[in-house]
């Protein structure tokens, strides 16, 4: 298990995990840069994500749809904030409809990823953001882990009704 | 919005405004540290009046992140830690979501070498 750190304040709604890995900074990177690569890591256990799309570019965008166990679906999208390689991606973060087109009535949330070399290889911080109590907690319900489970039926309704 | 009601809407609204202050954010994190502290002991800290205070703490109140209870002429601040669990309690989620990240990027890291670099 490569997190060495996780920090989470409820303060100011915001998670920051930070995780070493035996490999160069470059390869981290690429990681994050192929969507075939990200896909196999972004979405939670048993619920594998599929990049349609990942400009990865500033002011490009990326959309991606998770699929469950039983089959259920959950479509986000990025917006590229900034990109600086091999060093710092920051994105937004949001839900989209099926065709990923984003849902402008969910909130959203923005993450920083920054890579640095460390002596056996490389350490990655990232920090997630929060709008407020309100939007962390409809994003980690209807977005994320056990939540997303129990929220499927609530996330089926709103995807029908868009 | 799907997942909240509105009562809860209205509640956040409180929250947030009351989080929005730096002296406020103060009292809030010391009351919640177990500081149990008086409004004048407050006025004194935050070299300002009594009335200013009393005020912050009563938007504190009423977003129920703190109470205030009385020891002789002394009203006493303390905090109500329920408020921060419920983000307490969706940051532990976010952090279980990133573990599995974490742990499948293993997988990905060994089973795919080969890096174009940037």
């Amino acid at each position: 298990m490569p997190i060495t750190s996780v920090t989470s304040d409820p303060q100011s709604l915001s998670l920051i995990v930070i995780g070493e890995y035996p490999v160069p900074v470059e390869r981290l990177w690429e990681a994050y840069k192929d969507p075939r690569q990200l896909e196999r890591f972004w979405g939670p256990e048993g619920w594998p994500a599929r990049f349609t799309r990942h400009d990865f570019t500033v002011g490009g965008q990326s959309h991606y749809t998770m699929t469950g166990p039983d089959g259920a679906q959950s479509s986000g999208w990025w917006r590229f904030l900034a990109i600086e390689p091999p060093r710092l991606i920051e994105i937004e973060d949001g839900f989209a409809a099926p065709d990923g087109s984003p849902n402008t009535s969910m909130p959203t949330m923005r993450m920083t990823f920054t890579f640095e070399p460390v002596g056996t290889g490389s350490r990655f911080r990232g920090v997630t953001r929060f709008q407020s109590l309100d939007s962390m907690e409809q994003l980690v319900k209807m977005g994320m882990v056990e939540g997303l489970r129990s929220a499927m039926g609530q996330l089926d309704a709103v995807l029908a009704d868009l | 919005m799907v997942v909240s009601s509105t009562a809860t809407h209205n509640e956040l609204d409180r929250l947030f405004r009351a989080l929005a202050d730096r002296t406020r954010r103060d009292i809030v994190a010391r009351a919640l540290a177990g500081e149990e502290v008086s409004v004048s002991t407050l006025a004194a800290r935050y070299r300002m009046s009594f009335a200013a205070v009393q005020k912050h703490v009563a938007v504190l109140e009423r977003a129920k992140l703190v109470s205030k209870f009385a020891v002789g002429r002394e009203r006493i601040v303390r905090g109500e830690p329920e408020r921060l669990a419920r983000a307490r309690a969706a940051l532990v989620q976010l952090e279980a979501l990133w573990l599995d990240r974490f742990k499948q990027l293993d997988a990905v890291l060994l089973t795919s070498p080969t890096a174009k670099g940037e």
